[in-house]
């Protein structure tokens, strides 16, 4: 392609007939472009590829929030955080070559997390591409696999018609990160520029299909037919933006709904219709009944198979109803007998509107049983342990019950993820901020970081394992620095503590290579002029979290729990989800 | 994806069984666009067999053609990862019966060999070759047509000599297609008509193609 006019003939249309209006810099004309686009908080890391953008930034200093994290991963985990909790595109800037790779990581997870991001990366300049430049790297190809789209800017007369297609791209339909690299050239070049125009249109991209009621139809026949429904829920009724939406068609058909954990929070943990959590470590009765309910009703999820277990042993009685925006996952893992291709916020009601009115008690019911003995054999003991040793889900208890439901819970990723998912109790959407389907390691932190800008008013709590937390520590620095009241709860079982899970009852006890120190942590944030304390009795646990949360500004809280804790239920990898096991 | 459903029109469905697909796909013509399509396959542990990217009917936008050996489940599912891409407007498969294709090879051979061992008129008029250069050294004839065609030239050159052996990707046509033309108008629309949102569950016993 030559330039980015080609393919958006409306803007471009436009673009020809506006009046030049702003003399300056390439940096100069995408800072504005960003303004235009609503943003208001960039992270990033400077470097010598990126520093005309860097020099044009200290101009905007009161109107772009610029926060210089401390490694560009962690830039890019923040960005996912603030984008997750605001529904905002998250914004990241990072310099060529290193810069740039270490991006990758973060732009992986927000690809498979479908999180809408605007990556600027700095390039050498045009005439040297390709020369092994002082830290050249061929970022448009190393990223391709891991973007929604991607594209290298050479000549800055390109920057806003680029930048107004990535926003477009990364936030609409099925939203993804978007990288767009300039060359420093193009960054330096002084030209006039029209009038920023966004972008709704690309010839060549259909963000959402059209909705046909034809299998609305269908899928509501199938509804109104079936005596034990069952809904799956994932984070596209977040992204859609759909939760009353999707509220009103479970009030109104009366069919319990469960969910994956990008899913979470999308209706209030407490709605009787909410029956728990799907997947390997998830609730008893919504795995156990998946292999019995009549009809499947799958709301913007991809059947991963961290949720499906061993796909042919799935739901194989059951008829499969798909609603995704994207159709490539529909039929991808499990096969639907109604594909409802569209956004959810457009299906839902045209669903509603045509389901009847139902309660399902005996089906509900069914649940309720599960839930009765999954509550004796695995909640109750783990919520309320009666042994010296302190367990995560206690942890979670007391904050429940501090919180009220209303945090903005950020965890990482292992045993500490799986009790929070299952445990945290939310009362709001975009209050659940998870490394899902990547499952990165020292994502917390740094997300955590970024939610508390996406949701200023929000108490956030970044949940981590110390093994984590080992991944991304520098990112106290970025706290330090600019303040952001994070508190960060490290659930210390001085293990890698998933592994060591897998290792005990899979590879004969073999615990190779899990068994992991860690610095003080108290000390370590104190390095950082972060206050904490560390717990390692049960007496001392409520007063901790309440101090944490009640503290101003940001609070590191280690809590010493159980070494070999297990997480359960759990279905067995190659298993089927009505294999799962309570212990 | 027109041809999603088409193994509902044929009497013996091979949903499990491996056969010569011809993906068919029109995009923006933008540099990396390739990479994006090949890591496609690549991701999945795919071989392309063979690929050709040409302009097509309408200018400005191209068109690829990508061979490849698969099952009906793989090649549906790799042609919607292929239309999510942003710059790809529209894919299509097809299998062997569904469309007309050629490949173009070029035989290198000693024209000495050449002319000593067999004659040269024998070889144009049995493979429909032509000879595109006659030089001292050596001659160059070319053939178009199927890998099977193509093959048995090679077979009947092997004796003498064959010194180079180039074969040109596939070039398809889908028998059922009435172009793009129509359908680009509703690309460039702002607001979808029905026709662009194809959808498997609706498109049953529908034509088998809908362009």
């Amino acid at each position: 392609m030559e330039t980015a006019q080609e393919t958006i003939p409306t803007t471009e249309a436009k673009a020809e007939t506006s009046t030049k209006i702003f003399k300056g810099t390439g940096s100069q004309v995408l800072l504005n472009g960003l303004i235009e686009e609503g943003v208001h908080t960039i992270f990033g890391y400077p470097g010598g590829a990126i520093m005309p953008i860097y020099d044009a930034l200290y101009d905007y200093a009161d109107k772009l929030k610029h926060i210089l994290v401390r490694h560009e991963q962690g830039g890019i985990h923040a960005a996912q955080g603030f984008a997750r909790a605001s529904g905002e595109v998250g914004v990241v800037f990072a310099t060529s070559g290193p810069g740039a790779t270490n991006l990758v990581t973060g732009l992986a997870d927000a690809q498979i997390d479908s999180t809408p991001l605007v990556c600027i990366t700095g390039q050498v300049f045009a005439h040297l591409l390709g020369t092994d430049a002082f830290q050249e790297t061929d970022v448009i190809n190393i990223t391709t696999p891991v973007t929604k789209w991607n594209y290298q800017v050479t000549d800055a007369n390109e920057i806003q018609e680029v930048l107004a297609k990535a926003f477009h791209i990364a936030k609409s339909g099925r939203p993804g990160p978007v990288l767009i690299d300039i060359t420093k050239n193009a960054q330096l070049q002084i030209e006039e520029f029209p009038e920023y125009v966004k972008c709704n249109h690309i010839r060549s991209y259909r963000p959402k299909p059209k909705v046909r009621i034809q299998y609305i139809e269908e899928a509501a026949a199938l509804i109104n037919s079936a005596k034990k429904p069952f809904i799956l829920f994932g984070q596209g009724v977040v992204l859609g933006k759909a939760e009353e939406e999707f509220k009103a068609f479970i009030n109104k058909s009366g069919i319990p709904a469960a969910w994956t954990i990008m899913g979470e929070g999308a209706i209030p943990t407490s709605h009787p219709l909410n029956v728990g959590m799907l997947g390997m470590h998830g609730n008893y009765g919504p795995n156990v009944l998946t292999n019995e309910c009549d009809v499947l009703i799958a709301i913007g999820m991809r059947f991963d198979d961290r949720v499906t277990g061993r796909l042919d042993k799935y739901a194989k009685q059951a008829k499969v109803i798909h609603l995704d925006i994207d159709p490539a996952e529909i039929d991808k893992n499990v096969k639907a007998d109604v594909g409802v291709w569209g956004d959810c916020k457009e299906t839902l009601p045209l669903l509603t509107n045509l389901v009847n009115e139902n309660k399902h008690e005996d089906w509900l019911a069914k649940f309720r049983d599960y839930n009765q003995q999954e509550i004796d054999q695995v909640i109750t003991p783990e919520l309320y342990p009666t042994g010296d040793e302190m367990t995560m889900g206690e942890v979670l208890r007391n904050i429940n019950e501090i919180c009220g439901g209303d945090a903005v819970i950020v965890t990482d990723v292992g045993q500490h993820q799986m009790v929070a998912c299952r445990y945290a109790k939310f009362n709001n959407t975009r209050s659940n901020i998870t490394s899902g389907g990547l499952g990165t390691m020292g994502f917390g932190l740094p997300a955590a970081i970024g939610a508390k800008y996406g949701a200023p008013d929000k108490t956030v709590i970044a949940i981590i394992g110390d093994g984590g937390f080992q991944m991304t520590p520098q990112e106290l620095g970025t706290i330090m620095q600019f303040g952001a009241a994070v508190k960060i709860l490290i659930l210390n079982n001085r293990f890698l503590g998933m592994v060591r899970q897998w290792q005990q009852l899979f590879h004969d006890k073999r615990y190779s290579f899990v068994n992991i120190t860690s610095p003080d942590f108290v000390a370590l944030a104190k390095a950082y002029y972060i206050d904490g304390q560390m717990v390692n009795e049960r007496a001392n646990l409520r007063t901790a979290l309440e101090t944490m949360i009640n503290h101003e500004g940001s609070y590191l809280l280690e809590v010493m729990v159980g070494r070999e804790n297990n997480v359960f239920p759990m279905v067995p990898q190659g298993c089927s989800v009505s294999e799962i096991r309570l212990k | 994806m027109s041809t999603i459903d088409h193994f509902e029109n044929k009497s013996a469905p091979l949903i499990d069984g491996k056969e010569e697909y011809t993906i068919t796909v029109y995009a923006e013509n933008r540099i990396g666009l390739l990479n994006r399509i090949a890591i496609i396959f690549s991701k999945r542990k795919i071989n392309i067999e063979s690929l050709n990217t040409s302009p097509s009917e309408i200018e400005g936008i191209h068109r690829f053609n990508i061979v490849i050996h698969e099952g009906y489940e793989v090649v549906r599912k790799l042609a919607r990862q292929i239309e999510k891409q942003i710059e790809v407007l529209k894919v299509y498969f097809n299998t062997n019966d569904e469309i007309i294709w050629q490949e173009l090879a070029l035989y290198k051979v000693s024209t000495d060999e050449i002319a000593e061992k067999v004659t040269v008129e024998r070889l144009l008029r049995q493979y429909g070759a032509s000879a595109v250069v006659i030089r001292k050294d050596y001659t160059v004839f070319a053939v178009t047509g199927h890998k099977e065609e193509t093959d048995a030239l090679i077979k009947a050159l092997e004796p003498y000599e064959l010194i180079e052996f180039v074969r040109s990707a596939r070039i398809a046509i889908i028998k059922d297609s009435a172009g793009f033309h129509e359908k680009l108008k509703e690309f460039e629309a702002i607001e979808p008509g029905e026709e662009l949102v194809e959808n498997e569950f609706l498109e049953k016993g529908a034509k088998i193609f809908t362009m």
